[in-house]
């Protein structure tokens, strides 16, 4: 065969292959739409789950999904700001950074389960939290905190040292180079990165399984005193999310409709994190227009 | 006279305010390797404890290929705890992922590098990341309503086993290795492929033998990287592949994984008896596992760095 032909055959497989994997993608994202959007309505959004009749809503576990990853951004944020800070802005070259960063990188590259499971050694048997919603929003820190550190660090580098060098120049100490000078001017990157991990925490089901529970006890939306156990805003109650509920029903099998609530369930969970992605550079951007008027 | 000795002697409010900055930083940071630390301690130790509180032997664990903790066997007065089937499964699972995945990784990275730069950034880009973010029980539902049901059409069985876990994996490291090979084939200096090319070679020709070459460190650390994701996959696997804690006679025969097991069981065992025991090994396998993986990325990256 001559060089050339096995030019043109080696493009074909190619561009085969890629259009292999944009149908996958596509067919995908058709299946879950076509047989999920179908069931979405008001009263599925909003309705409790039932387990053994069909008719069940996910309102609860939406309501779930959404408060942790507040929660776990909440408690997550300042200690990856403020490690992303250290590492880039204080640290030198040396035994300690190189310790620390092979750390993160351990911790990024850990299985979600396990995580979660240290969560459940530590939170829900040592500390006696029980399956609850601090629970879990622990276990995403975990899950969270190397990536968020990591965004939020190469953030930071992307700002010019010409920067930095004018906050010295004007005798700011360097803390106050990099709350006035340099924060300022990475806000849009960090906020990129925060909503783009802020996808992957409201997906994420295996760290939670045994941190948050697989249970959604009915809940009194009439009710916001975080210490009454019927409120929504309880911290310490069990609470399965949108995607713990998705993996439940599936592998239980009791519930008679669980194909078409889960069909429902993944079109929404596909549609939030999507919404993340989506909006995740374009806040981003509007966030650069708007902050240094360029 | 005093009154500004003293004044320049003293830390200023603004270095006070620098060294509290640092220090809150620095404890944000070491809060990080506590947790790592604490992860491996208390996995390990409970993990161990099969070993050193149980008695239970290494050898039976990892070689055994029978799994039925709550049973005791009557000759040897030890509970059947191989974990042989879940370590073969999980294994068996990941290479296989990773070697359908590295074909479609590398075509797709070429498409986008070499062959069409901006239809393949443009196009491409975004489906990547969208493979990304979709979650990893959606794809085990699609795994459970579309993969499990051609397989059984297809091989008959059940269609939960090895195969249909092999696919649903394959889709989900398939991203994590293309993006890391687009890095690596970017990082190819220019003038490799233009030197390639003025010596009469064809694009497939300077794609093969030169670019290709170039970048095998990186492409290495990309399937590591979707093999360690694979690895330790739980929720996605354990829907689709049957969950029968046997050697897999075949690949549509219903098998385990060690994260399949470790999900199904724990919630269902007495902190502190053997069957607990047993699974926090598992995890421990896990935990051992992802360093070993880290340590292969780091192995060949030194290499890569030598020549």
């Amino acid at each position: 065969m001559n060089a050339k032909r096995a030019d043109k055959i080696a493009t074909g497989v190619i561009y085969a292959i890629s259009g292999i994997v944009a149908l996958i993608l596509i067919a995908m994202l058709a299946f879950i739409l076509i047989r999920g959007v179908p069931n979405l309505s008001w009263h599925f959004l909003t309705s409790p789950a039932r387990a053994f009749e069909a008719g069940g809503g996910i309102g609860i576990q939406l309501f779930n999904s959404f408060y942790l990853l507040i929660l776990a951004m909440i408690i997550s944020f300042p200690i990856a700001l403020g490690a992303a800070i250290y590492l880039n802005e204080y640290s030198k070259k040396g035994k300690f950074t190189t310790v620390v960063r092979t750390a993160i990188e351990i911790l990024s590259s850990l299985p979600s389960v396990v995580v979660g499971l240290f969560g459940f050694l530590i939170f829900v048997v040592q500390f006696h939290l029980g399956f609850s919603i601090l629970s879990g929003a622990i276990a995403l820190t975990f899950f969270n905190l190397p990536l968020l550190t990591r965004s939020i660090e190469t953030s930071l580098a992307q700002i010019p040292n010409l920067q930095r060098e004018a906050g010295s120049a004007l005798g700011l100490s360097r803390w106050e180079t990099v709350i006035h000078i340099i924060l300022p001017a990475a806000v849009p990157s960090i906020v990129t990165g925060v909503v783009l991990s802020a996808g992957r925490v409201f997906g994420e089901a295996a760290a939670l399984i045994y941190t948050a529970g697989q249970s959604a006890p009915a809940l009194n939306f009439a009710d916001w005193n975080p210490f009454n156990i019927s409120s929504p805003l309880n911290p310490m109650r069990p609470a399965e999310t949108l995607a713990v509920h998705i993996w439940k029903i599936n592998s239980e099998g009791i519930m008679p409709d669980a194909n078409a609530v889960s069909a429902g369930a993944s079109a929404v969970l596909i549609i939030v994190v999507l919404l993340f992605n989506l909006s995740a550079r374009k806040i981003g951007a509007q966030l650069y227009k708007k902050l240094t008027s360029a | 006279m005093d009154n500004i000795t003293q004044k320049l002697m003293q830390k200023s409010e603004s270095t006070k305010k620098d060294s509290l900055g640092r220090a809150v930083s620095l404890a944000a940071l070491s809060l990080i390797v506590i947790v790592v630390i604490s992860i491996f301690a208390f996995v390990m130790s409970r993990g161990l404890s099969t070993f050193f509180h149980d008695g239970v032997h290494v050898k039976d664990f990892l070689f055994g290929s029978t799994w039925n903790p709550s049973v005791v066997n009557p000759q040897t007065k030890q509970p059947y705890i191989g974990a042989l089937p879940m370590i073969f499964g999980s294994f068996l699972v990941t290479f296989l992922a990773a070697i359908v995945a590295t074909p479609f990784a590398i075509g797709t990275s070429l498409f986008m590098t070499e062959i069409a730069q901006k239809r393949g950034t443009k196009i491409m880009q975004p489906i990547i990341e969208l493979l990304v973010g979709i979650p990893s029980v959606v794809y085990g539902f699609i795994g459970l309503t579309v993969v499990v049901p051609f397989i059984r059409s297809v091989f008959g069985g059940s269609g939960f086993g090895i195969l249909s876990g092999t696919i649903v994996l394959f889709v989900m490291v398939l991203p994590t290795i293309t993006s890391m090979t687009v890095d690596t084939l970017k990082s190819v200096p220019r003038h490799y492929r233009e030197s390639a090319l003025a010596i009469g070679a064809t694009r497939w020709q300077m794609i093969y033998k030169v670019v290709l070459r170039a970048a095998t460190p990186g492409i290495l650390t990309a399937i590591v990287f979707g093999m360690a994701r694979a690895f330790g996959e739980a929720l996605a696997v354990q829907m689709v592949i049957g969950n029968a804690a046997l050697m897999p006679h075949n690949l549509t025969s219903p098998a385990s994984t060690l994260t399949s097991i470790l999900t199904m069981g724990i919630g269902n065992t007495v902190m502190g008896s053997l069957q607990n025991d047993v699974l926090w090994t598992l995890a421990m396998i896990l935990l051992l596992m992802s360093l070993v993986f880290n340590l292969v990325v780091r192995a060949i990256g030194r290499r890569g760095e030598m020549k």
